[in-house]
């Protein structure tokens, strides 16, 4: 395959995730009847990805966030539910189908001192995906690439930095190697996982606005992981938030922010910094730690951290569900004060 | 590309190789004994093939002027003898410990980074191969194949493997873990391909490391196979100078330098490994204080700091280091 083959309708999503499910066994000592314990990673995950759209995935640690991106690129296999991409389903992927996947599905990992190799030069390392692909065979064509995904990713003049080795770089270069790494395949989705969390403050705008740019100039649909609202109002298209694996609100950024109906997103942004010190909100301070991912809570798994809880929560697991079905977008959250139709899932 | 980061990293290297003063010696010594066995020719007084008639004088001369370090049982030159015993010993040394390397270190990469049956399977065997006593079997296998010097360093070198497939083994799995190689998945790589530019690169100080230390055991092991008449009757090692030493009377006519030249040339070459390896260990494994990226609660250590400080003192004057920074 040479270029991006498949010219897609307007409206069909690029990336289409159904009931996608992780789990991971965990290994203990079996006596007569103990059950296999799970964690429970990913638990039911559905939602969808536009041409040329930034999705952010919120939620806090240990939520399936990273699990989900993993499972994404085809680095873990998924227990159940599959993921389309243009179509393409991706269990039914041989090796070398999976290879292709992840020409076209890049991710950036979160710790830009870890995911370069301490021995490599900045070229060979940008250089790679070429040379694994067999992309650019000869010399001048593959260096040519990697000069150009280098300067995208923000690092002028490239030849400075072809030579160099991984700890002369700072971290927000780094970050910028990584991308230039995953740009060079020009991918048509990229997965973020929080590609900005190990980095300065100072830093993390240029890195952010430069992920914008690249959305805005080749088109790639962004996945956007991080546990962080702030750093995502001004460029995700829409936000899913995240808890213990499944997804309990998603909808337009603005229209999540502005009008967030689960309590835990209203949790999440309630605590997002202000600039305005004058600004009084009420801070809504969640109780409690995240419940073990093995032994999850009945009912909602939000209930037993949730401020705004009634008899039905423990009992009833709400599905995520359509709030006002006028929206082009949907706006949807599980919570049975949202959904008040909602009915137990057996 | 490539050719700089080695540049670089040599030139690193060397800058910490230098203090190291335990490492300098054993490198010096190996230097110096390697220079002896290449120019054995220009450097030996007498040849040790020459044919020579000999008296009942020349029969364990002591040390003269013909011959500086006497002669032994059948009249030829001791010190002619010990330098060309130092091509075999060395030939042997170097030749079984890359064999032995070599098995080690693609047993150990292996294991570690497929794990799952093939690590159980390779790991079991090598657990098999560690708990059978060496220096038996090795005789065994001798006896049973021609005691040919190329047969020997076989021997030698299947049978010193296990310590450097466990040691390889546990760094590849701390490498196998390094986000690097997640990413090198991430965008398509296939295992071969990690291996040959991840994982074999991290892995390879220790693998250097490993055939320095391995060298010294293999001399020691052929020196002890040839005492034992085991070795190859054709060649003349330090091992076979000590049988004959040993076996024809040189004990009882007082001859000691025919017994201790060649004792002395194995402990200067197993003392030069020794120490090379060690200081490259220190240097290169980076669970070793002594690692150039090292920043680790070791560091805590007041004496230490009170070293590091000394040393950057006298790197920063430029001065020649005093004192024992390369203790321990």
């Amino acid at each position: 395959m040479s270029k991006a083959t498949m010219q897609p309708e307007p409206d069909s999503p690029i990336l289409e995730v159904t009931d996608l499910r992780k789990l991971f066994p965990v290994k203990k000592v079996r006596l007569f009847g103990a059950k296999d314990r799970f964690v429970h990673a990913v638990d039911g995950v559905s939602f969808q990805v536009g041409h040329g759209e930034v999705l952010a995935l919120v939620g806090e640690s240990g939520c399936g966030k990273s699990t989900l991106a993993l499972t994404l690129m085809g680095l873990e296999k998924p227990t159940s539910g599959d993921i389309l991409f243009e179509g393409d389903s991706l269990a039914s992927q041989n090796s070398r189908g999976l290879k292709t996947w992840r020409r076209h599905i890049q991710m950036v990992f979160q710790d830009p001192y870890e995911s370069l190799n301490p021995l490599m030069t900045i070229g060979d390392i940008v250089a790679e995906p070429l040379v694994v692909h067999g992309i650019a065979p000869n010399r001048e064509e593959r260096e040519a690439r990697v000069i150009r995904a280098l300067e995208d990713s923000g690092l002028k003049p490239a030849t400075e930095y072809l030579h160099r080795l991984p700890h002369e770089l700072s971290g927000g270069q780094r970050q910028r190697v990584v991308i230039a790494g995953a740009l060079v395949l020009e991918p048509t989705v990229l997965l973020a996982d929080e590609p900005v969390s190990m980095l300065d403050v100072s830093i993390r705008a240029e890195i952010l606005n430069l992920l914008a740019d690249l959305r805005q100039k080749r088109g790639i649909s962004i996945l956007f992981i991080t546990h962080d609202m702030g750093t995502i109002a001004h460029f995700a298209d829409r936000i899913a938030v995240m808890y213990l694996g499944r997804i309990v609100e998603i909808g337009q950024t603005l229209e999540v922010l502005s009008n967030p109906q689960h309590p835990y997103t209203k949790a999440l942004l309630s605590v997002v910094p202000v600039p305005n010190p004058r600004l009084r909100r009420e801070r809504i301070i969640l109780q409690g730690e995240t419940p073990n991912p093995i032994d999850l809570p009945s009912g909602c798994r939000f209930h037993p951290r949730c401020p705004v809880a009634f008899e039905q929560c423990p009992v009833v697991d709400p599905r995520l569900l359509s709030i006002g079905d006028q929206d082009e977008i949907p706006h949807a959250a599980a919570c049975l004060l949202v959904n008040a139709e909602s009915q137990p899932v057996p | 590309m490539a050719d700089q980061v080695g540049a670089t990293n040599l030139r690193s290297l060397w800058r910490v190789f230098r203090r190291n003063r335990m490492a300098l010696v054993g490198l010096f010594m190996l230097g110096a004994m390697i220079f002896t066995a290449v120019f054995a020719p220009q450097i030996a007084p007498h040849d040790p093939d020459e044919v020579i008639r000999i008296s009942i004088d020349d029969i364990y001369a002591k040390p003269g002027a013909n011959h500086l370090l006497g002669t032994d049982d059948a009249g030829r030159d001791v010190l002619s003898n010990f330098i060309y015993g130092a091509r075999v010993s060395l030939t042997v040394g170097f030749f079984a410990a890359a064999i032995s390397v070599f098995i080690g270190a693609t047993v150990g990469i292996f294991a570690g980074f497929y794990g799952g049956r093939v690590e159980n399977l390779l790991m079991r065997f090598t657990d098999i191969m560690l708990v059978i006593p060496d220096l038996p079997l090795a005789i065994v296998l001798v006896a049973l194949t021609k005691p040919r010097l190329s047969n020997i360093i076989i021997v030698i070198g299947i049978l010193g493997w296990t310590g450097t497939a466990r040691l390889i083994r546990s760094q590849t799995l701390a490498v196998k873990q390094r986000k690097f190689v997640l990413r090198a998945r991430a965008i398509g790589a296939g295992n071969w391909h990690i291996i040959r530019r991840h994982i074999f690169p991290l892995v390879l100080p220790l693998i250097v490391v490993n055939t320095v230390l391995a060298i010294s055991l293999a001399i020691l092991a052929e020196s002890t196979l040839s005492f034992i008449g085991l070795g190859d009757p054709t060649t003349l090692s330090w091992g076979q100078m000590l049988n004959y030493a040993f076996g024809r009377g040189a004990m009882s006519s007082g001859a000691l330098w025919a017994l201790i030249t060649p004792g002395l040339g194995i402990v200067w070459v197993v003392l030069a490994c020794t120490l090379l390896g060690q200081g490259l260990e220190q240097m290169l494994n980076p669970r070793t204080e002594w690692h150039h990226l090292s920043v680790g609660a070791e560091m805590v250590d007041r004496e230490q700091i009170a070293r590091h400080a000394a040393m950057r003192e006298e790197a920063s004057l430029g001065a020649a280091p005093t004192g024992s920074p390369a203790s321990g």
